[in-house]
């Protein structure tokens, strides 16, 4: 076997499904979004915000303050909206295309009501359409609603309406403009008062048609003392080509609410030397509005050519808590440029940051932060601890950590090491019967169990076997 | 069991082991003695593997079942699994590695190459427990992550815990005495004892009679210079410590002459 097929082996969701799809033509301008809100029966004030969203667009310039090269993107070439092509409408999920239910089930995702997984429902996105939301009757028992942002919009439009960019609104940068004009579809949840939400709730996002990107939008309401564990999955088939990835998570908690938010990001990252993968430029961000409330992100990115986003907390409401925990790796000629910021607005807000940036081969990895705390937030704590280690000579970590302090009482601690995997260390392990695999992998791990250890269990397991095997073969 | 024949090898460029010529049989207790940069600790990471260490040349067979292997030509894991073990003078530190999982996987990884089947979680707890209580260890040390904020004494007790799992045929110790007090000495020494067996084999890399009052060994060796300029039984340990080793040198280096 050739070393390169060997590689192509290596990212197993590589594949792309034959499902014929029905594509707007490509690029982006009033006319598109005007189809695009058509095509998917949208109230007037939905094309309002987007229309907003696009002037808002056409008026900025792409950003350039970012630690990583992004070739110049031409955003006429893209295609914004690509569905599969239904032979007729799905009444229920186990109507759907066999097709696409293969495509998920090959991903580890089934759809249908035999095979779903227990004690997690799952919002499965493909390409630009929710193609189907499972577990949503035992859901609806208990108030909670989980459905596709489209199906949100038609059911629910009060909810919508009222929160809808409210935490990222299209002013905020260059590509949550571009998101609120174009966004196809996402998921939508609302935990009523009081709940705990009874399963986990998933969204699986997966990229397939060419030449498109896919720009979601999540929003994720947890209502008073309501409690939900999100989990986020996301592949994309192996092209020559890059492909756009531009996403907006909204999360907002009310009082005593919490909401852990976690990500396992592995979009294809293109080849050894750098051919296609996806351009991964998200904005996340929560509110804790609420007294009490919590928002804790966690993510684990192995994928993607380029990486760029910051999961971030505003912590509005009186002890709120923020947490980031986060893994990065970087491989080839990966690069990432994330981090979060915490701003803490209320009395007594704390925030934890930790974050752990893995680099190997030519990659470069980057974590930048702020932690602000403003004027009112009297006893805001925040401890950061981020650290770097390096896999060979030839790639980077770097650290942009950004302070800024206006209340005096506020205590801000921030950690930061860089290591780098020593010839000794590898030689104490293999001495001790490990391959240098086994050995770099051993030391990664525990390198990154901090973070690992606030993912569900499932998702740790997974986490573990990714960096495993994007390192394979990376160590020499 | 392990046989070197003019054994030579250099690093970053310096020629360190001269054509080492070294013996040992199951059931022996070998000590490797002499002055400071010798080549003690050399010699012991060469027979591991470690990959800094270029050999030149000489050759290291080891009998495995009455099958020859030359160690050279493997890995330095697949030493390991095939009964080598190396306790390190300054073991290092694995941050996030539980001492127990540690433990267990390498435990795994050596059964698995020698055929032999894995324990289930409580006959593995089991056998840590029987060991731990040799080397009067507690089990917390388990939940430890590997070697982080052990004291000297601590580390030097995880090294040989680290045997006493893994059951090697051969253990090179490489000063494992070094930095231990009294009773962490006794209590080391006590756990290596415990080990011995016809089976296996100790190599003991030290500069202290001490060590040597609590194991006895069978051979000692004199390395100067890259080389062994002279080997005996445990008297010739005794009279290292009453006489130095310049009588030794000289005695080398007249011959020379």
């Amino acid at each position: 076997m050739k070393a390169e097929e060997k590689f192509k082996e290596d990212y197993k969701y590589g594949f792309v499904s034959d499902i014929e799809a029905e594509e707007f033509p490509k690029g982006v301008n009033e006319e598109i979004v005007r189809l695009l809100s058509k095509k998917k029966d949208e109230p007037e004030w939905l094309l309002e915000f987007r229309l907003k969203g696009l002037r808002q667009w056409e008026k900025m310039t792409h950003p350039s303050w970012q630690y990583c090269e992004v070739p110049p993107i031409d955003f006429q070439a893209v295609t914004y909206y690509a569905k599969p092509k239904a032979k007729k409408t799905a009444e229920s999920l186990d109507e759907i295309d066999p097709e696409l239910l293969a495509t998920f089930e090959k991903l580890g995702i089934p759809l249908t009501e035999q095979k779903r997984l227990s004690g997690v429902a799952v919002d499965a996105v493909f390409d630009s359409v929710s193609v189907g939301t499972t577990h949503q009757e035992d859901l609806e028992k208990v108030g909670v609603i989980f459905c596709s942002i489209s199906e949100a919009v038609k059911k629910h439009p009060e909810l919508v309406k009222k929160y809808l960019g409210t935490v990222v609104p299209a002013a905020d940068n260059f590509y949550a403009a571009l998101n609120c004009a174009v966004f196809t579809d996402g998921s939508f949840v609302y935990i009523p008062p009081g709940v705990k939400c009874p399963l986990d709730l998933s969204t699986y996002f997966r990229i397939n048609a060419k030449e498109t990107g896919q720009f979601e939008r999540t929003l994720i309401i947890a209502d008073k003392g309501s409690y939900v564990n999100y989990l986020e999955g996301c592949t994309a088939p192996q092209r020559d080509e890059n492909q756009l990835h531009a996403a907006i998570v909204e999360l907002i908690t009310f009082d005593d609410a919490e909401i852990k938010y976690s990500t396992v990001q592995n979009w294809y990252a293109g080849d050894k030397k750098g051919l296609g993968g996806i351009y991964n430029f998200v904005t996340k961000r929560g509110h804790c509005l609420g007294k009490n409330s919590k928002i804790s992100w966690t993510q684990v990115e192995a994928g993607s050519a380029i990486t760029w986003k910051y999961p971030s907390c505003v912590l509005i409401g009186e002890n709120s808590v923020g947490q980031f925990y986060s893994v990065a790796l970087t491989n080839h000629h990966m690069q990432a440029d994330t981090g979060t910021k915490m701003i803490h607005v209320g009395k007594n807000t704390r925030s934890t940051i930790i974050s752990k940036g893995i680099s190997a081969e030519k990659s470069n990895n980057v974590y930048r932060g702020l932690v602000k705390i403003m004027p009112a937030a009297t006893g805001a704590r925040n401890y950061s601890q981020c650290d770097s280690m390096l896999i060979g000579s030839d790639c980077g970590a770097h650290t942009f950590p950004t302070i800024d302090v206006r209340n005096d009482s506020a205590v801000v601690e921030h950690e930061a090491t860089t290591s780098k995997i020593s010839a000794d260390q590898i030689f104490y392990l293999r001495s001790r019967g490990f391959s240098q695999e086994k050995a770099i992998s051993l030391i990664v791990n525990g390198f990154c169990k901090d973070v690992f250890k606030t993912l569900p269990l499932e998702f740790s397991v997974e986490a573990v076997k990714l960096i495993e095997m994007k390192l394979e073969n990376s160590v020499g | 069991m392990l046989e070197v024949k003019n054994l030579c090898a250099k690093v970053e460029g310096n020629d360190i082991l001269k054509g080492i010529n070294l013996t040992v049989k199951p059931g022996e207790v070998h000590a490797i003695m002499g002055p400071n940069g010798s080549g003690k600790s050399t010699l012991s990471k060469v027979i591991a593997g470690h990959p800094a260490y270029e050999v030149t040349s000489g050759e290291v067979s080891f009998d495995v079942n009455r099958k020859q292997i030359n160690l050279l030509e493997l890995d330095p894991d697949v030493r390991a699994k095939e009964g080598i073990f190396l306790g390190f003078q300054y073991p290092i530190e694995i941050p996030g590695v539980s001492n127990l999982d540690f433990l267990r996987e390498s435990f795994n990884e050596v059964c698995a190459h020698q055929g032999i089947d894995k324990l289930d979680e409580s006959a593995f707890r089991d056998l840590l427990r029987q060991k731990l209580k040799i080397l009067d260890m507690d089990e917390r040390f388990l939940e430890r992550d590997v070697n982080v904020g052990f004291s000297g004494g601590e580390k030097k007790k995880n090294e040989i815990l680290q045997m006493a799992i893994l059951n090697p045929r051969l253990a090179l110790l490489d000063e494992t005495d070094s930095g231990l007090d009294i009773d962490a000495l006794r209590i080391v020494a006590k756990g290596v004892n415990a080990l011995k067996s016809k089976f296996n084999a100790v190599v003991l890399v030290t500069h202290y009679q001490r060590l040597l009052d609590l194991i006895v060994p069978d051979y000692v060796h004199v390395l100067y210079k890259g080389k062994i300029i002279k080997s005996g039984d445990k008297s010739l340990a005794l009279e290292l410590e009453k006489r130095g080793y310049d009588w030794l040198i000289e005695e080398s280096e007249g011959k020379k002459q």
